[in-house]
């Protein structure tokens, strides 16, 4: 360890830290534009520049190893005079275009100016000028401002897995740039807007919309994928002008995912619902108040469960609602002797699980595996960040297999795959079942008649059975599939054979509180997918769209549509009048204080960032009334802490007695795929929740235009005769759309992407099932 | 089909054995030179195809191709000749060289003639000073201590 002294003080560190590193620790700040303690050494800023006494030039405290003794001055006469200089040819070329540059206020470089730049600048030449460049709808860019620093060409290459920007050319001519004009498709490229130093890259959406100083910071928690991100809501007006990450190294690091980043435009979306609206007989919506849309409500719900009984109602909720929501609705329902209450909408056949089903270890400990199984996942597209754990355990070393329904590219090296086409799902996992028999694994007594281990079926278990810290870990696609059931059984085994943790990746942010709470249909209560296939008269929505996230929407629909009450609790007005009775306006994520539980079974409460919009109102308060107007005892909370207190009195620790991964084994049945072109069905990343659907900017990304097509394999394009780019007739069953028609050959010749909870794709039926291309 | 023929392929096979397995994008400057001979100049299929072959981001050949001036990307002329400006060249003659060379093929610096038959391109130091001023022919041949006459010959010889 050696030990070195900066600015008088000494420090011993670590064998092979920098300067830099030892100053951060001292709590000495260097000047730096191009060092970031995730990324890279570059050196290329060269602002970091510091005296060390016998070297001969000033050093980048950034690429300096510390050796033995060392005496670094970071403010001396020669290290100033070095930093002045480097920031002088820094703004040789850079705009004096402050006054109208987004990144005035927090740009690293105006705030090193004003400490190390000269009053006045003695270059009289012309400045250098760069054409812009289109990254697509989420970064502005002026690349004149760019210093090149070379930190979003190194956050590509390192952490998003994927170079899309780069540095072509040489000396001054350098520009970073994508190759070929193209756009930007990282699920994480908001990120390079808060690594530029300078204003060449910053937020397209919030582009002139408010100064930094002007805006209030507020802590939250992202309501999107089950990481729980955590937020720095920026506000100004009461109103949510943008999102930042806020640091935790244990969830989301310093990044975000761009669901994260720029969901909130839907906050501010025309399709807020501001008033409570309730629907008369001829269909018309009227604005009414508060206390006589609850009345309509509890009068009506009252008239129907004394003429149905409580078994006639649905309770249905979004797995994004808060713990304190979906605690007071399960208990509202429980109340009212009703047990059909879910939040698993996207699933057919619910896993039986011992407890609330979760990642079975910590987010962190993600990158330290080195033997991954992943089963049925789309995880770029369903936890940007968790991918992102992954490929760094990939990085280190880790050997990563997959299992699933797409060849996807998952930005890192994959060991082993065993592809097959939805129905086929259960008997590639069966295959490495299989295998580890073979090997000599003890799987119970799983019967696996007629199951041949295949090459790759063989390498994998090989690879699952060598190695110390395993997972096998399920995701949304493996959840959601008709065989789930299946799928988690082997899963389960292979885990045990292997001596690998069995993890789910839940859908939602709150999908792990809503197991936890008891949002589940109790004894003799249905499940969601129970509720639509046997319709109900009456349904309460909490927060949800089942037309579209329903795993057969189409039944969904028709249960809505023929329903005597929809009462449908929801900040947005747009889709539910189509279907609802009653419309209670309810506060999202930032207009009320709640809590989420995250997959790996955190605890994250939060506090309203503005207040609710309109006559919106938190959904726990108009849980609460309803609860008091119906006449139900234990309604009497004050706070959204009440409610969490009641729900989970031990807090966190509560949560950790209900997780439980152990699988109720079933039979294995659906060992033999079907014939035929099958439909490939995921939840697209920007049509998650509510909030993510109504974001323009999401929407308009490649992600979110690709969601609008029909993908299929080149080989069945041109068996088929159709063309890529054209729209395409897309037929499920009796019902048919029209989308257009776009080639990825990763995926199998029998297998059509169609996504899932779209509006083009709801009228096709359920996730799963066999499809049919016709030409226009 | 490949974008380049099997003896391309072969040569470029050759460089990645030079490197260890996982090291193959150290082949790319080899690469980006065997596909410009085979195909006269650099085009974005030509990053495209080299990108694939050895697992590399096309930004990332992109970045090589555009970091080094004797690849071009943009076609060029059947002979391509490239006059070192530098200043020791610069002291033995090459400014009046230059402007012979633009007066007699009738283009400027990074210009190609209409007839397709030359490209003139202005180079930085290639390691030869002692011998200023001197050129590049295409890349491969090196003509040393120039004067207008032999720029005339040198000319008259390339068709």
């Amino acid at each position: 360890m050696p030990s070195l002294t900066i600015d008088g003080k000494r420090i011993e560190v670590a064998q092979g830290a920098t300067v830099m590193d030892a100053a951060r620790e001292l709590g000495i700040f260097i000047p730096h534009f191009c060092y970031h303690k995730k990324l890279s050494i570059a050196a290329n800023c060269r602002m970091c520049l510091v005296e060390v006494e016998k070297a001969p030039k000033p050093l980048p405290a950034c690429a300096t190893p510390v050796t033995e003794g060392m005496v670094v001055h970071t403010h001396s006469e020669r290290a100033i005079k070095a930093q002045k200089g480097v920031m002088e040819l820094l703004l040789i070329n850079h705009p004096l275009d402050c006054p109208i540059c987004d990144q005035g206020g927090e740009c690293q470089l105006q705030d090193l100016a004003v400490g190390y730049g000269g009053s006045r600048s003695r270059y009289t030449e012309p400045k250098r000028v760069v054409r812009d460049k289109d990254l697509g709808p989420l970064i502005a860019t002026e690349m004149t401002r760019c210093i090149h620093c070379s930190r979003c060409v190194r956050f590509g290459q390192e952490i998003a897995g994927l170079m899309e920007l780069g540095m072509p050319g040489r000396g001054e001519h350098t520009e970073v740039m994508p190759y070929l004009e193209r756009q930007v498709t990282s699920e994480l490229s908001g990120n390079v807007i808060d690594l530029c130093p300078v204003g060449a890259l910053t937020s397209k959406p919030f582009r002139y919309a408010a100064r930094t100083w002007e805006l209030a910071r507020r802590p939250s928690v992202s309501p999107h994928d089950a990481l729980g991100a955590n937020l720095e809501v920026h506000v100004k007006d009461k109103r949510v002008y943008r999102v930042l990450p806020r640091e935790n190294e244990a969830i989301n690091e310093c990044w975000l995912a761009d669901r994260d980043r720029f969901a909130y435009q839907a906050l501010n979306a025309d399709s807020r619902l501001t008033r409570p609206m309730v629907r008369d007989e001829a269909g018309l919506w009227h604005e009414v108040d508060w206390p006589k849309a609850l009345n309509q409500v509890t009068g009506a719900l009252k008239v129907l469960i004394d003429a149905h009984g409580p078994g006639a109602v649905g309770f249905l909720a979004s797995p994004h609602q808060t713990v304190e929501e979906l605690h007071l609705l399960q208990k509202f329902a429980r109340a009212l002797g009703c047990e059909n209450i879910d939040t698993r909408l996207d699933l057919t056949n619910p896993i039986a699980t011992a407890g609330t089903p979760w990642l079975g270890m910590a987010i962190a400990e993600v990158e330290a595996l080195d033997r991954i199984l992943l089963v049925g996942a789309t995880i770029r597209k369903e936890q940007p960040l968790l991918a992102q754990r992954l490929r760094k355990a990939v990085k280190s070393g880790a050997e990563l297999h997959v299992v699933h329904a797409a060849d996807d590219d998952l930005l890192c090296r994959v060991a082993q795959r065993l592809i097959a086409k939805p129905s086929g799902l259960v008997a590639a996992l069966a295959q490495l079942a299989v295998a580890l028999r073979e090997a000599g694994q003890d799987l119970g007594p799983l019967a696996l008649e007629g199951v041949i281990a295949t090459e790759a079926a063989r390498a994998m278990a090989q690879s699952l059975l060598t190695g110390s810290r395993k997972a096998v870990l399920l995701g949304a696609y493996a959840q959601q599939h008709p065989a789930a059931a299946e799928l988690a059984t082997l899963a389960q085994a292979i885990a045990r054979a292997t001596g690998a943790s069995l993890g789910f990746l839940p859908a939602a942010a709150n999908s792990v509180g809503a197991g936890v709470v008891g949002c589940r249909p109790g004894a003799g209560g249905l499940d969601a997918a129970g509720m639509f296939g046997q319709p109900r008269k009456v349904y309460v929505l909490l927060g949800c769209e089942p037309e579209l996230e329903a795993a057969d929407p189409v039944v969904a629909r028709a249960a809505l549509e023929a329903a005597e009450l929809v009462v449908a609790l929801t900040p947005f007005q747009d889709r539910a009048s189509a279907y609802a009775h009653v419309m209670l306006p309810i506060a999202p994520f930032t207009e009320t204080s709640g809590s989420f539980v995250n997959m790996e079974g955190r605890l994250q409460s939060f506090e309203a960032v503005v207040p609710p919009l309109g006559e919106t109102r938190p959904a726990w308060k108009v849980l609460r009334v309803l609860g008091n107007l119906m006449g139900l005892a234990g309604f009497q909370h004050d706070t959204s802490r009440e409610v969490l207190a009641e729900a989970l009195p031990q807090g966190e620790a509560d949560v950790r007695a209900r997780l439980d991964n152990a699988v109720a084994p079933v039979a294995i049945r659906m060992l033999k795929p079907q014939e035929g072109l099958e439909r490939l069905a995921e939840t697209p990343i920007y049509q998650l929740d509510l909030l993510t659907r109504r974001a323009p900017a999401l929407q308009a990304t490649f992600d979110g235009e690709a969601a609008a097509a029909c993908w299929a394999h080149g080989a069945l394009i041109e068996r088929l005769g159709l063309t890529v780019d054209k729209p395409v007739k897309v037929r499920q069953g009796d019902s048919e759309t029209i989308l257009k028609l776009m080639r990825d050959d990763r995926l199998l010749p029998e297998v059509v992407r169609v996504a899932a909870v779209h509006p083009l794709t709801s009228r096709l039926g359920p996730r799963f099932g066999g499809l049919s291309l016709e030409k226009m | 089909m490949s974008l380049l023929s099997s003896e391309a392929l072969a040569q470029i096979d050759r460089e990645i054995a030079k490197y260890p397995p996982e090291h193959k994008q150290s082949a790319v400057m080899s690469a980006l030179r065997i596909a410009q001979v085979e195909k006269g100049w650099i085009s974005p299929e030509v990053i495209e195809f080299v990108a694939q072959y050895l697992e590399m981001p096309p930004i990332a050949v992109y970045e090589v191709a555009t970091f080094y001036n004797m690849y071009d990307l943009k076609p060029v002329g059947r002979h391509k000749i490239t006059l070192c400006t530098n200043l020791p060249c610069q002291l033995q003659g090459a400014g009046e060289i230059a402007e012979h060379l633009k007066k007699r093929l009738g283009v400027d610096f990074g210009e190609t003639t209409a007839d397709g038959r030359f490209t003139l391109k202005e180079g930085e130091c290639m390691g030869a000073c002692g011998d200023g001023p001197l050129c590049l022919h295409n890349n491969h041949e090196m003509h040393v201590k120039l004067t207008p006459e032999q720029v005339d010959r040198l000319l008259d010889e390339m068709k």
